[in-house]
């Protein structure tokens, strides 16, 4: 490697770190924009969605495993259960379920 | 007020633990992934403490690895992390209005889909000493699972691994599912959202763009149109 690793770490962090930095360090007041705070409130639920969905079926290797989780999760979810149990349920139904 | 920032960071210290749990599974692969492309368990757990992303550094990796450019190495960690800018404005948005500049810069520190999912979802104001328990309890896993995945390889067992590797995707689904109990709109924005995001990864012309840019993509035209189609009223801002 003629480039020196620490480098390329360190402009990763700088890059990464201004991306995180700038919205939260400048953005102050009350948006005034209808639009743009309608927007900002979808903006969670949208990527969170994308990256969950179809992600979740390849992430054990076997799509059957990823779909029990989900439904699990998606059924814990909606019946009110605080996020670490739905998520230790959800890991715990996959590797019950991969032992069948 | 000291109590409140507290009883704020606590919280977060705990909602975070499944995080952290979820991050060392994932660390952990890319750890192994660092030490087969020649990086050292120093350089991958260095990358990892001031990283906290794992396409980005998935993606940073192969790049050292390959020798490019610092300049490509950064615009591709721009790229791909730009879905950050996003999520860091919403956060914004929803921070107490007294938030110092200090405050401001840490919790910068770890803006990562997790984090932000589960603080973009606390009850408006947002206090941001909940972002800084969140990190302190998510970061360590991140770093540790890393330099453990370069120093040990495959130690885990795979089954462990694999049960592990749905955790983090169950989180999405336990932030974003239960505010539909309340706003049953949301229900059509998260069914379209991964509908779209399904079709990304089937249509052969779409399945080549990479995942940051795919993500961008998609939630700032889902999120542009649904907030013409369906902006929000001043009661919706808190969820």
């Amino acid at each position: 490697m003629k480039h020196n690793v620490y480098v390329y770490i360190i402009i990763m962090a700088l890059v990464t770190y201004l991306i995180r930095m700038l919205p939260l360090a400048v953005l102050r007041k009350e948006l005034k924009s209808r639009f743009l705070r309608s927007f900002l409130y979808y903006v969670p639920f949208v990527s969170l969605s994308v990256m969950t969905f179809p992600q979740i079926l390849y992430a054990t290797g076997s799509p059957a495993l990823g779909a029990l989780a989900m439904a699990l999760s998606i059924g814990l979810s909606l019946a009110g259960v605080g996020l670490d149990i739905v998520a230790l349920c959800s890991c715990l139904a996959v590797y019950l379920a991969s032992l069948l | 007020m000291q109590l409140e920032n507290r009883k704020s960071f606590i919280k977060g210290l705990k909602d975070s633990v499944p995080i952290m749990l979820g991050y060392f599974a994932v660390s952990f692969t890319l750890g192994i992934n660092a030490s087969a492309h020649g990086l050292s368990w120093l350089e991958a757990g260095l990358m990892s403490f001031l990283n906290h992303t794992s396409a980005g550094q998935a993606a940073g990796i192969a790049m050292i690895a390959n020798d490019d450019s610092y300049l490509s190495v950064a615009l591709s960690q721009a790229v791909i992390n730009l879905r950050y800018l996003l999520m860091s404005a919403a956060l914004a948005l929803k921070l107490k209005k007294d938030t110092s500049l200090g405050l401001r810069l840490s919790m910068s520190y770890v803006v990562s889909d997790e984090i932000f999912g589960i603080s973009a979802l606390q009850k408006a104001p947002l206090n941001g000493w909940y972002n800084i328990g969140s990190m302190a309890a998510a970061s360590p896993g991140w770093v540790l699972g890393t330099i453990l995945g370069a120093v040990m390889g495959n130690v885990l067992r795979p089954d462990i691994t694999m049960a592990l590797s749905v955790a983090l995707y169950s989180m999405f689904i336990a932030v974003v599912f239960p505010p539909i109990r309340h706003n049953a709109f949301l229900a059509v924005v998260v069914s379209a959202s991964m509908a779209l995001s399904y079709a990304f990864s089937v249509i052969k012309a779409l399945s080549g763009i990479s995942y940051g840019i795919k993500v961008i993509l998609i939630t700032i035209a889902l999120s542009a149109f649904f907030a013409i189609i369906r902006p929000i009223e001043e009661q919706d801002n808190e969820a």
